[in-house]
């Protein structure tokens, strides 16, 4: 009996997404009395195995299997399933990134388990007690989780990635799943790289200036792009625009679109649809531009300026550039 | 090489800029809505109609839902689907029990003889967001499964498809009949024609019941999160607000 949790890692660490999912999953084996344990999968995890102890990890399972070099996802749920069959835990968690996500979606289905996606709350017991996103963390959603195994998924940047009041010292275990030429079938193939045009990603960036309807065409971008040039952030957009084609999807902001975490994110013409709110809650500071002052976009904006972004956003452009002695 | 494609959608509210509960708080308050479907199915329902009319073959679209979703069902027959199937139920199914009733339904069109040899999902459901539902049928079924994809292109009669990761795309292949879930900015959806619509109108909908079993992830309630509908600092009216805006980007320490 543990709480196991499968551990992404990068560079032979593990990423953020999996310390805030190690950082529940601690307060949930403490409050049901059992031990932490993490499982990792590919190339280097053990190195990032023996590197848990801060995490309060007490054993490290690392897979190891030829098949499992390149990412297949079957594979990756059919090494969890097995290692759960193996161990027993309580639990099975894992980070709510698209991948972790993946494999216990897999893993769900051979252990014919429910699975609840995207936790920022959980509570051992039988059935457990979780609290969950839905409509992208627009809504919340109290649920009772049954099954023999509680599986579910941490929500990425909800949780905050503590360490262990006290390390420990972790034991590394390797293990070998028993993987089918089924459980290949889907792999990586191919990794096709994408051109940034060496501009800055969305995701990524530290500024992101976003039109929506209001810019009212494709040309009316121009002061969106001009603001975002003068402040070296990236230009985004709302679901509206990419359906009328004025952007492509790569610049959607939103559930459905590109999820942003800037120091600041100014949307402009953009009402502030549910959809378009969850892709940038993870915003410092919101400083929306909006002709109409019962716009659901300023009820959640941090700063509003209330106008017409054609006449606003030029004058806030030039302001930046006489500011800045220019 | 004609294909038949079943593809699953989901009704989901247009929830617009503000989610207000039923006073239960077992559901999201939709008197004053529109429905459509989750926006990752509409470029499966797209994608569907365009691998149709490249390769021939038929397409079925299918929804577990209220008997109101058949609203949905013809959107997606408007726009090209040839039959649609409405599994009847009232309340929400949780990802287990909606993948059986999907498979109990898969299995009534293999007993008349209907075989898919690709079923498209979303990703996830706009509104509960389970992220499993593709997986679950695929396993059920035996079939390969790949998820979150940007690309599908038949290939040596199997797929190639493209799904994106951070700085790039991760390319599968793998052999039909498959499971596909996918994402928006596959393709950009098409609206439906007038004839698109009358013609929808005609197209067979078959209506099946499925049981509903105990939920594994079992509702207790729905919140609205803290901290929304905070309302802004104003800092001006018009071009006028420049100069507040410029300090509050040096505050931010960008200028």
């Amino acid at each position: 009996m543990a709480v196991l949790v499968l551990v992404e890692h990068v560079g032979g660490t593990a990423d953020d997404v999996s310390r805030q999912a190690l950082a529940l999953a601690r307060g949930y084996a403490e409050a049901a009395g059992q031990p932490l344990e993490a499982v990792l999968i590919g190339a280097g995890a053990d190195q990032a195995a023996a590197g848990l102890g801060d995490l309060g990890v007490q054993t490290a399972h690392v897979a190891v299997h030829d098949g499992l070099s390149a990412y297949a996802p079957q594979a990756w749920g059919r090494t969890l399933a097995d290692l759960v069959e193996r161990l027993a835990p309580v639990a099975l968690i894992a980070p709510g990134s698209e991948r972790a996500t993946e494999a216990m979606a897999h893993a769900a289905a051979i252990a014919d388990l429910p699975l609840a996606a995207n936790c920022i709350e959980a509570a051992p017991g039988d059935p457990a007690t979780v609290t969950r996103l839905r409509w992208g963390g627009s809504l919340l959603e109290q649920a009772r989780l049954h099954g023999a195994v509680k599986l579910f998924t941490v929500a990425p940047h909800m949780v905050e990635a503590t360490a262990a009041s006290a390390a420990v010292q972790t034991t590394v275990a390797e293990f070998t799943p028993a993987l089918t030429d089924a459980d290949l079938a889907v792999r990586v193939v191919e990794r096709a790289q994408t051109d940034s045009g060496g501009g800055i990603s969305l995701a990524d960036a530290k500024v992101v200036v976003s039109g929506g309807r209001g810019t009212g065409s494709a040309e009316g971008f121009a002061p969106v792009e001009a603001l975002a040039a003068a402040l070296g952030g990236a230009v985004g957009c709302s679901r509206a625009v990419t359906i009328a084609g004025w952007r492509p999807h790569t610049d959607q902001v939103g559930q459905t679109g590109t999820k942003i975490a800037p120091e600041i994110y100014i949307p402009c013409g953009i009402s502030g649809a549910t959809q378009h709110m969850a892709g940038c809650k993870g915003a410092k500071r919101i400083l929306a531009i909006n002709t109409d002052p019962d716009a659901p976009i300023v009820a959640n904006a941090d700063y509003a300026v209330i106008g017409d972004l054609h006449e606003v956003l030029p004058a806030i452009t030039a302001a930046i550039a006489k500011a800045r002695g220019g | 090489m004609p294909l038949n494609i079943l593809c699953c959608v989901k009704r989901v509210p247009m929830t617009g800029g503000r989610i207000v509960l039923q006073a239960d708080a077992q559901a999201i308050e939709t008197r004053h809505l529109g429905f459509t479907i989750s926006p990752h199915e509409e470029c499966g329902v797209e994608e569907a109609v365009r691998l149709i009319e490249q390769h021939g073959g038929s397409s079925t679209v299918l929804t577990l839902g209220p008997a109101e979703a058949e609203e949905q069902l013809r959107d997606c027959m408007a726009l090209g689907i040839d039959r649609a199937i409405l599994l009847l139920a009232q309340d929400e199914f949780d990802g287990q029990a909606t993948a059986a009733a999907i498979l109990e339904a898969i299995a009534a069109e293999r007993a008349a003889g209907t075989e898919y040899d690709l079923i498209f999902f979303g990703n996830e459901s706009a509104d509960a967001g389970g992220y499993q539902v593709g997986i679950r049928v695929a396993h059920a079924l035996g079939r390969p499964c790949a998820t979150g994809l940007k690309s599908i292109a038949l290939a040596d009669g199997g797929l190639r498809c493209e799904q994106e990761v951070p700085g790039g795309r991760d390319v599968y292949q793998f052999a039909l009949p498959a499971i596909v879930t996918v994402k928006e900015g596959l393709n950009l959806p098409r609206y439906p024609s007038v004839p698109g619509r009358m013609r929808a109108k005609r197209k067979p909908l078959e209506t099946r019941t499925p049981v509903r079993p105990a939920a594994g992830v079992e509702r207790v309630r729905l919140v609205v999160p803290e901290g929304q509908g905070t309302q802004a600092e104003i800092l001006g009216h018009g071009p006028d607000a420049a100069p507040a805006v410029v300090e509050v980007l040096r505050q931010a320490g960008l200028v």
